[in-house]
């Protein structure tokens, strides 16, 4: 990249004289500022590079391959894409996906931001409840999901020991095709809601309390001071809370593959499940190339919008 | 003050709300531990058994005994911790070249630094993965560590950061003759560390944490990052649940610990990371 090199970069001056000329009148400070700033972001640009924009870029040449672990890609144009769109298992996993999405969104948004509310009062212990629920956050979900199995045991798991002894059915959870995904939602809301409630909470502690008070005094009750006062104006923090959860929610992997292997049945075999199998288990790294592309492009329509907000919030700085 | 009736009923329901998403939220953790704890033929105890008189040690014995957990630990340790420490360096140079110098072509460069946080890792895990390959570094740390250090989002966070310094410590500094490079490594940097800290709680939890790189770039029982250990000791352990569950307490001890010891920068962390400069 010719930016990184010192020597490409020296003719920033506008000046129309010639090169050595323009070297001379650029003052040494200027030019130790170049120097040390490009050997200061040497390191990470060119670790951008070689493991995340290349690997992007061969990402897009594998996806128009047909490329299986033995033998040598060969170029397909859009064959994958094609069959993408033929593809049942494709549009099933993709359906899971969304399924997947839109329990996972709305739940974690409504319970976090229910408990963020819940901890704004100023109460006694709220700095130890926010730890608590803060907990799951620091537990990775691999863990979560293998407690979660536990406790989901169809026999004698803890929950359907809690369930039978207050005399409710119990269920089969990972077992069942109907149970699965809910099984596995559970344990990623459990996750996932700390972290978004401290996002919340932030939020609403960074409205001024001058607003909440004369909505008081002028006799607005609790409710209507949130639904009027607090989520107006917690609306970019919302904004920004929901995009990160769709984006990730999207990208779900680690408490599926440790819970239940997208099963029973493929009943929660997502998106990303069917690109790693198709990659690392059946080796067509093509197919899945394309696959990951596509997944690619839903969550960078979710990122643009999510960019766009970032600039704004730079802008204010 | 005394309380109305109203209110007292008011805060009777605001705490039994309060520790009933307690019991939600910390509850698993202690079946956990208690379970881990147990023997055997209590783990599915009917009714269940929450702290078993014999309560002891030997399922961590055990778990140590069937499977290589110092090993798991050590290389998430020594990875976590080298990407850690390699990234904020890094990133901290990266942010101060953007935030603090002049020079030709840093709107071109930030702006690619930030378009990369629109890459996501599922997408490039295949040509990383053959790219790794195609290195030789299959199963070696180069693999698990090189990788996850590149991330723009620290660069980003401490070039915001050092936009927001004032610059009057690194001017003094300058007139007292120290170089540019001095500045940022004697002026700089020691400011940044509260910013730095939260950082690296978050770095370090993420690669703890992290799961289908390492399983992909490191499947040799020796080179197991600390989650493929406790996925596949639960592969090969099935229903042994009190020696899985003493696993996932040892996987977890070294993030409770930090959790509970740097909460403040935690809480920092996601406060900065949700969007908050």
């Amino acid at each position: 990249m010719s930016t990184l090199d010192p020597t490409a970069a020296i003719p920033g001056s506008k000046t129309r004289t010639g090169a050595s000329q323009r070297l001379r009148g650029m003052n040494r400070d200027r030019l130790e500022q170049a120097v040390v700033a490009y050997l200061f972001l040497l390191p990470d640009v060119l670790g951008l590079l070689v493991f995340v924009v290349g690997p992007m870029l061969l990402a897009l040449a594998i996806s128009f391959s047909d490329w299986r672990l033995t033998g040598a890609p060969e170029f397909v144009g859009l064959k994958n894409y094609e069959i993408i769109l033929k593809d049942p298992k494709f549009g099933a996993s993709l359906g899971r996906t969304i399924l997947y999405t839109l329990g996972f969104v709305p739940a974690v948004y409504t319970l976090s931001l229910g408990m963020a509310v819940l901890l704004t009062r100023r109460g006694r212990g709220n700095t130890f409840f926010r730890t608590i629920y803060f907990m799951p956050v620091a537990m990775s979900m691999v863990v979560a999901g293998v407690m979660w199995r536990f406790m989901f045991d169809p026999g004698n798991g803890l929950i359907n020991e809690m369930l039978s002894s207050v005399g409710l059915p119990t269920l089969q959870w990972t077992g069942h095709v109907q149970s699965a995904m809910v099984s596995v939602l559970i344990v990623a809301v459990w996750k996932s809601v700390g972290y978004f409630m401290i996002i919340l909470l932030a939020g609403i502690q960074d409205i001024p309390a001058d607003y909440t008070e004369a909505a008081a005094i002028d006799g607005a009750n609790r409710w209507q001071i949130f639904r009027f006062i607090i989520m107006p104006l917690l609306r970019p923090t919302s904004f920004f809370v929901l995009v990160i959860l769709s984006i990730n929610s999207l990208q779900a992997f680690d408490q599926i593959y440790v819970m239940t292997r997208g099963g029973p049945a493929q009943a929660t075999y997502t998106l990303l499940m069917y690109i790693y199998e198709k990659a690392f288990r059946e080796w067509n790294f093509g197919y899945s190339g394309a696959m990951a592309v596509v997944l690619f492009i839903m969550v960078f329509a979710l990122t643009l919008i999510q960019v766009r907000f970032f600039r704004s919030s730079d802008v204010r700085q | 003050m005394r309380k109305s009736p109203k209110q007292l009923l008011g805060s009777g329901i605001y705490y039994l709300i309060c520790i009933l998403l307690a019991v939600v939220f910390a509850g698993p953790f202690l079946w956990m531990l208690s379970s881990a704890l147990k023997p055997a033929n209590e783990i599915f105890a009917n009714p269940p058994i929450l702290i078993s008189p014999n309560s002891s040690l030997n399922n961590f014995q055990e778990v140590f005994r069937q499977a290589p957990f110092e090993r798991y630990m050590f290389n998430s340790f020594f990875v976590a911790g080298t990407v850690t420490v390699v990234a904020l360096l890094l990133h901290a140079m990266a942010g101060y070249a953007l935030a603090r110098l002049d020079f030709p072509g840093k709107r071109v460069v930030f702006i690619g630094i930030i378009a990369t946080l629109m890459i996501p890792f599922y997408t490039i895990l295949i040509p990383l993965a053959l790219l790794v390959r195609e290195l030789g570094w299959i199963n070696t740390y180069a693999a698990l560590i090189i990788p996850a250090i590149p991330h723009a989002f620290g660069i980003f966070w401490l070039r915001q950061f050092f936009l927001g310094l004032p610059t009057e410590l690194e001017e003094a500094a300058r007139i007292d003759g120290a170089s540019r490079i001095g500045v940022f490594f004697l002026v700089a940097l020691p400011l940044a560390r509260p910013v730095l800290a939260a950082l690296a709680v978050f770095f370090f939890l993420a690669n703890w944490d992290s799961f289908l790189w390492p399983l992909i770039a490191a499947n040799e029982p020796d080179m197991r990052m600390v989650q493929v250990g406790i996925q596949s000791f639960t592969g090969e352990h099935g229903s042994a649940w009190e020696l899985i569950m003493a696993a996932s307490v040892i996987a977890i001890l070294p993030t409770l610990a930090l959790f509970f010891g740097l909460q403040r920068f935690i809480v920092a962390s996601v406060k900065m990371t949700g969007l908050k400069g």
